[in-house]
């Protein structure tokens, strides 16, 4: 029965449900029609769904959260181990992890062993309310506005302006930077080290920061330096 | 003929959703279009106040998506110009009382009699604003010139985005152009700057505005009015015309024209 495909698992504030392999749209419906057949058991209900790896864009899930939401089910949380799900997600203001309480946990799950240089390109305006979070570098080409906030294993890129936060070095590397055409950083950390940015003198320039002495310092950032 | 669905909203609350629906409503209605508002802020009723209709109210959008009345028994004929409806909220439910669904059904019932549909969103992304925007062709995304405004918006069209509703365009309300040219407020350059997406439309600061909006008059149909003009702009180049946007500093001429009345009248 398509009820045996599903796990589902009461967790502390909601339901947990795992969907099985195999295509998305018929779990989504094997999962519907589920909930239909138990609508006094998941009304007011608060769901994570752990949808493995599949990939998901965010009309899928959106039209999941509407759908569900006009049976008076919340979608909470999606778990995924899919980068596109993940960003899709969050995207839609939903979770991604289980454990909301504790934001710490973040700096141990980037890995600061970097397997040679990986890097995500990313090719759009991050703003308010986008979150990334790689354990390599990351690379953007576009904004980054204030709200939004990258945080890297390694270094961060950005050919654009840089007025949220970024964290480099997240997992403890001291030799990470961070370089922007436009460094106005609503906060900059690199490794453990917080600061702020100080008002601008003059015209924006591309600058690069990195750790001195145990101290953010930011330089000029051009070519042959 | 379809009617095209347009949603107005902001994220930040008091930017001028309402008064920017009811405005480019009333403006579009004017030109001849045929237009229906729908305030879709469920349990806080506002457009009706603001076009003036508070008590001819009998069905809401909520008797109609419960099936209580007829859709065109929830639809309230204008009182200033033909053509223009609104479509008012309930003022006793709140925002679980509606679908995206419902909302996608009730515009596409109207298309087939309208030129234009347009959505007054609550503020917010969540329930409300997920209504909203969920039978949109377009969305418009109202701020004000301050940065707190401006955060919000950013977030709202993020959130656009990935709904795949399109890059919305931007409506700047309430802009003073002398604060600006004293450098006390964010231009528009910095607004559009930042949020990257194309401008529809810049309405300047207007004490008339809450004047027309406490009598249920769109300040649109006062030819005087700067913010009145720059709404009938905006509804031209929603209907695909080239307008320039609105030499504001004629505005502050157009006071000092009014001081010098005064002024050799002594």
């Amino acid at each position: 029965m398509q009820a045996q495909e599903i796990e589902i698992k009461g967790i502390k504030n909601g339901i947990l449900i795992e969907l099985k392999d195999g295509e998305w749209e018929d779990q989504k419906d094997a999962l519907l029609s589920h909930i239909d057949d138990n609508l006094a058991f998941f009304k007011s209900a608060r769901i994570v769904l752990d949808v493995g790896d599949r990939s998901l864009k965010s009309p899928d899930l959106s039209g999941l959260r509407n759908t569900l939401s006009d049976r008076d089910v919340k979608l909470k949380a999606v778990l995924s181990t899919s980068l596109v799900t993940e960003r899709a997600s969050q995207d839609l203001g939903l979770e991604i992890k289980l454990d909301e309480s504790s934001p710490e946990p973040e700096k141990s799950s980037i890995n600061s062993m970097l397997d040679g240089d990986e890097a995500i390109f990313l090719h759009r305006t991050l703003r308010s309310g986008h979150k990334v979070k790689y354990q390599g570098h990351i690379v953007v080409l576009g904004d980054v506005n204030p709200g939004a906030e990258l945080i890297a294993g390694g270094n961060i890129i950005i050919w654009g302006r840089l007025r949220g936060v970024a964290h480099a070095g997240a997992g403890g590397d001291t030799s990470a930077v961070v370089c922007s055409l436009d460094l106005s950083p609503t906060q900059l950390r690199i490794s453990d080290k917080i600061s702020v940015s100080p008002p601008r003198k003059g015209k924006p320039h591309p600058e690069i920061a990195f750790l001195e002495d145990g101290q953010v310092t930011a330089r000029d950032w051009a070519a042959g330096k | 003929m379809s009617a095209k669905v347009i949603t107005i909203t902001s994220g930040k609350g008091g930017v001028g959703k309402t008064t920017a629906t009811a405005n480019i409503g009333a403006a579009l209605a004017t030109m001849g279009q045929r237009v229906a508002c729908i305030d879709a802020d469920i349990g806080l009723r506002n457009l009706d106040v603001v076009l003036g209709l508070e008590n001819r109210i009998v069905y809401d959008l909520v008797d109609a998506v419960e099936g209580r009345c007829r859709l065109s028994q929830a639809m309230i004929k204008d009182k200033h110009i033909p053509d223009l409806y609104l479509i008012p909220s309930a003022q006793t439910r709140d925002k679980t009382a509606v679908s995206p669904s419902d909302m996608i059904r009730i515009c596409d019932e109207l298309r087939p009699d309208l030129d234009w549909v347009i959505v007054d969103s609550p503020a917010g992304i969540e329930r409300g604003f997920k209504n909203a925007i969920a039978p949109a062709d377009e969305v418009i995304v109202i701020t004000n010139p301050e940065v707190s405004a401006v955060r919000d918006a950013d977030r709202i069209i993020g959130i656009v985005e990935a709904e795949e509703k399109g890059t919305p365009k931007l409506l700047i309300n309430r802009l003073n152009p002398e604060m600006v040219k004293q450098n006390n407020m964010l231009s528009a350059d910095d607004v559009v700057d930042l949020l990257a997406i194309h401008l529809l439309g810049i309405v300047p600061e207007d004490k008339a505005v809450l004047i027309s909006t406490n009598q249920g008059t769109p300040i649109t149909l006062d030819n005087k009015s700067l913010a009145g003009q720059a709404y009938q702009n905006i509804a031209r180049r929603l209907m695909g015309e080239e307008i320039p946007l609105l030499d504001l500093d004629k505005g502050s001429g157009f006071f000092n024209r009014i001081s010098s009345v005064f002024g050799s009248g002594d």
